[in-house]
């Protein structure tokens, strides 16, 4: 019957073919390969049970809206480098010049024709180490098809956030960005992202962080409503090393966030945290597979989300702890508000431990606003839709707790004070 | 200042009465004092005039200065001049006080038509005040009552009436899990804002509270009706002999 359905439909996957030229070729004719081999995602796959691939992996990107909040940029008010995409493709003339001490950075679909690069032993390598042991085909997609994305090497600490912003400017855009970035030893970035980027946006980020390195990654996803978008974070942290990363989400019909984080050295530090806040037809999924495989290290994924009129949340999160990776400290905690009955949260918190002295802890809780809390504002004085803006944000608050960066925390409660109070407003 | 008339008050879950009837009024610059055994309706009393879910008014009146108060909302009431001091003050995590606080003064400033306090003006006001309380910076700036010992939340309570400089003060147990010193500290951060102008409604079980805060009247509390008023020497009685006698005098 299989094969009946094979013939009816077409492998789409056939008529893929990769630009094999340049240093990356390999890295993508392997990718194309490993894809063909996996399939595409459906919704009968265990790892998608709770959130449907169908809309990205089809041929064209649907239609997305163009939407304009009217509102200042977000990290306006932040000295930074600024490196511009418009529907994911570079636009030099409004970014800022690239240079900057202690980071090289460079353009995707600018070094490729070159013979080799930096970048070659990493292109599509992280990627290819987080398939096991769960597929991520969409992840072997974008190694394939990349169109551009940027290759950032730190050598040491870069005075100022670089910040990618994604700009959307064409209702069926199909982005596919790429970007590797290459922490060496004493080196510690910035980096933050933002901007609604496409109608639909698959993007990979590899990051490969050395011993001692840092790299601290905060972004805001938000504000088209119609936008589709996945992502993929791989990491690899050496010994001593630090990673965090930050998502707030608003708006989006469908984003995928997964993350996949490796500890491969003694005594690192991974922090992978989210505040999303959906509305009506909205669809959020964080991803999350943490390995440990060295001793002391820590582990902490924080995930909240406000779901509201029907949107839904969903959070897989895995920590999964080596033979041998004794001392690991592995945290994860997920939760949603529903301000209303229509909303929904699954989550599916997963521990795999096989070393026997470590600490674990998940938990996940899914609950209405406090009615004492609301009464106790109420009584003096905050009228109803205020106070319950103060109790979102105080639940999105432990999350935005986990930024390092006050001035980039501050600039995204902010954006997420303004967002609440237009909408009550309105 | 408070006219209560013929206020009766059932839960809305389920069938059961728990005021029936009750008169009160309260004058300006009075201050009236609630006792009576558990049970009597006096929590429930607190909660109904400050506007709580699951009460059902079925009958009665609350006026404050004219306006009626049981047909506004919780923060119209509190606008209007009407203060709870909570006997379990509520925990919010994530809410900083001061932001609580500030959101709070101007929220009630904006409903009443004033210009709202700015951040430096707000933060005057309140340094001086927490001062009075022996509130510390560290406790303005930790969540709302979140990790507060007793003493700490019934003076966050008081700080917050201090600010709000309301009209009409009620005061739910405000003694219960105080020690000797913090109801002293409260006491007299309650009598600093007696005022002509200033009326407070303080409910307690012990005669103990009504030694800081002098009493005009007391009233005696019992299923759900007030059952005999006077002066401060009722309270002594209560003490004295219990509520026994009193129940059996009007029974």
């Amino acid at each position: 019957m299989s094969a009946t359905n094979a013939k009816a439909a077409p492998n789409p996957l056939d008529a893929l073919s990769v630009d094999g030229s340049g240093w990356a070729g390999d890295a993508r004719s392997n990718a194309l390969t490993r894809l063909r081999q996996m399939g595409l995602p459906t919704k009968r796959d265990e790892y998608w049970k709770y959130t449907d691939p169908t809309t990205l992996t089809a041929e064209d990107a649907p239609k997305a809206a163009l939407f304009d909040a009217g509102e200042k940029q977000l990290f306006d008010d932040v000295e930074r480098l600024k490196v511009i995409f418009v529907d994911g493709v570079f636009d030099a003339e409004a970014s800022d010049d690239l240079s900057l001490e202690s980071v090289e950075i460079s353009r995707l679909a600018d070094t490729t024709s070159a013979d080799i690069h930096w970048a070659k032993p990493l292109y599509g390598t992280l990627e290819t180490n987080g398939q096991d042991p769960v597929a991520r085909p969409l992840a072997a997609l974008n190694t394939a098809m990349a169109t551009d994305g940027v290759l950032l090497r730190v050598t040491g600490k870069v005075s100022k956030p670089v910040s990618l912003i994604y700009r959307h400017k064409s209702e069926t855009s199909d982005a596919t960005l790429h970007h590797v970035i290459k922490v060496e030893d004493g080196g510690d970035i910035t980096l933050t992202e933002n901007g609604p980027a496409a109608a639909r946006f698959n993007k990979v980020m590899e990051v490969d962080i050395a011993d001692g390195a840092s790299f601290h990654h905060v972004r805001a996803q938000g504000r088209d409503h119609e936008r589709r978008a996945v992502t993929h974070m791989f990491a690899r942290l050496g010994a001593e090393s630090t990673f965090k990363s930050f998502t707030l989400t608003a708006n989006g019909v469908l984003t995928r966030n997964e993350c996949v984080i490796e500890l491969t050295g003694d005594d690192a530090v991974a922090t992978v945290a989210g505040a999303a806040v959906g509305d009506g037809v909205f669809h959020h999924d964080d991803t999350v597979f943490i390995t440990h495989d060295a001793v002391n290290c820590e582990s902490r994924q924080v995930f909240k989300k406000v779901l509201r009129n029907g949107a839904v949340g969903v959070f897989q999160g895995k920590i999964l702890v080596k033979e041998g990776a004794q001392k690991t400290d592995g945290y994860q905690i997920s939760q949603s508000l529903l301000l209303d009955d229509d909303s929904q949260f699954l989550a599916k918190p997963e521990l795999e431990i096989y070393a026997d002295d470590v600490a674990c802890s998940h938990g996940s809780t899914s609950g209405a606003i406090d009615e004492d809390a609301l009464f106790y504002l109420q009584s003096r004085g905050v009228p109803l839709k205020q106070a319950q803006d103060l109790l979102v944000l105080a639940f999105l608050a432990e999350a935005l707790e986990e930024i390092d960066s006050e001035e980039l925390s501050d600039a995204l409660r902010q954006r997420l004070e303004d967002w609440l109070a237009r909408r009550s407003a309105g | 200042m408070l006219d209560i008339k013929n206020l009766h008050v059932g839960l809305e879950e389920e069938d059961k009465q728990i005021l029936k009837g009750v008169d009160l009024k309260i004058g300006a610059g009075e201050v009236h004092a609630i006792m009576g055994p558990n049970g009597s309706g006096k929590s429930t009393l607190s909660y109904v005039l400050s506007g709580k879910d699951g009460y059902e008014v079925t009958d009665g009146s609350a006026e404050l200065n004219g306006e009626e108060l049981l047909e506004m909302e919780p923060e119209e009431r509190a606008a209007a001049g009407l203060f709870l001091a909570f006997q379990y003050p509520v925990e919010i995590p994530g809410v900083g006080n001061m932001t609580f606080l500030r959101t709070a003064v101007n929220a009630q400033r904006k409903a009443r038509g004033e210009d709202e306090l700015s951040a430096g003006e707000f933060l005057k006001v309140i340094r001086a005040k927490a001062k009075d309380l022996e509130i510390d910076a560290d406790m303005l700036k930790r969540p709302v009552n979140v990790g507060f010992s007793g003493g700490e939340k019934k003076r966050n309570e008081i700080l917050q009436m201090a600010m709000l400089e309301p009209k009409m003060c009620i005061l739910d147990e405000t003694d219960s899990g105080l020690d000797v010193d913090a109801m002293k500290l409260v006491s007299h951060g309650v009598n600093a804002l007696r005022d002509a102008g200033r009326s407070f409604l303080v409910i307690t079980h012990y005669q103990r509270l009504l030694d800081h805060i002098k009493p005009d009247v007391v009233h005696i509390m019992a299923n759900g009706r007030i059952i005999k008023s006077g002066g401060p020497e009722l309270a002594l009685e209560v003490e004295n002999n219990g509520y026994a006698d009193l129940l059996a005098e009007v029974a």
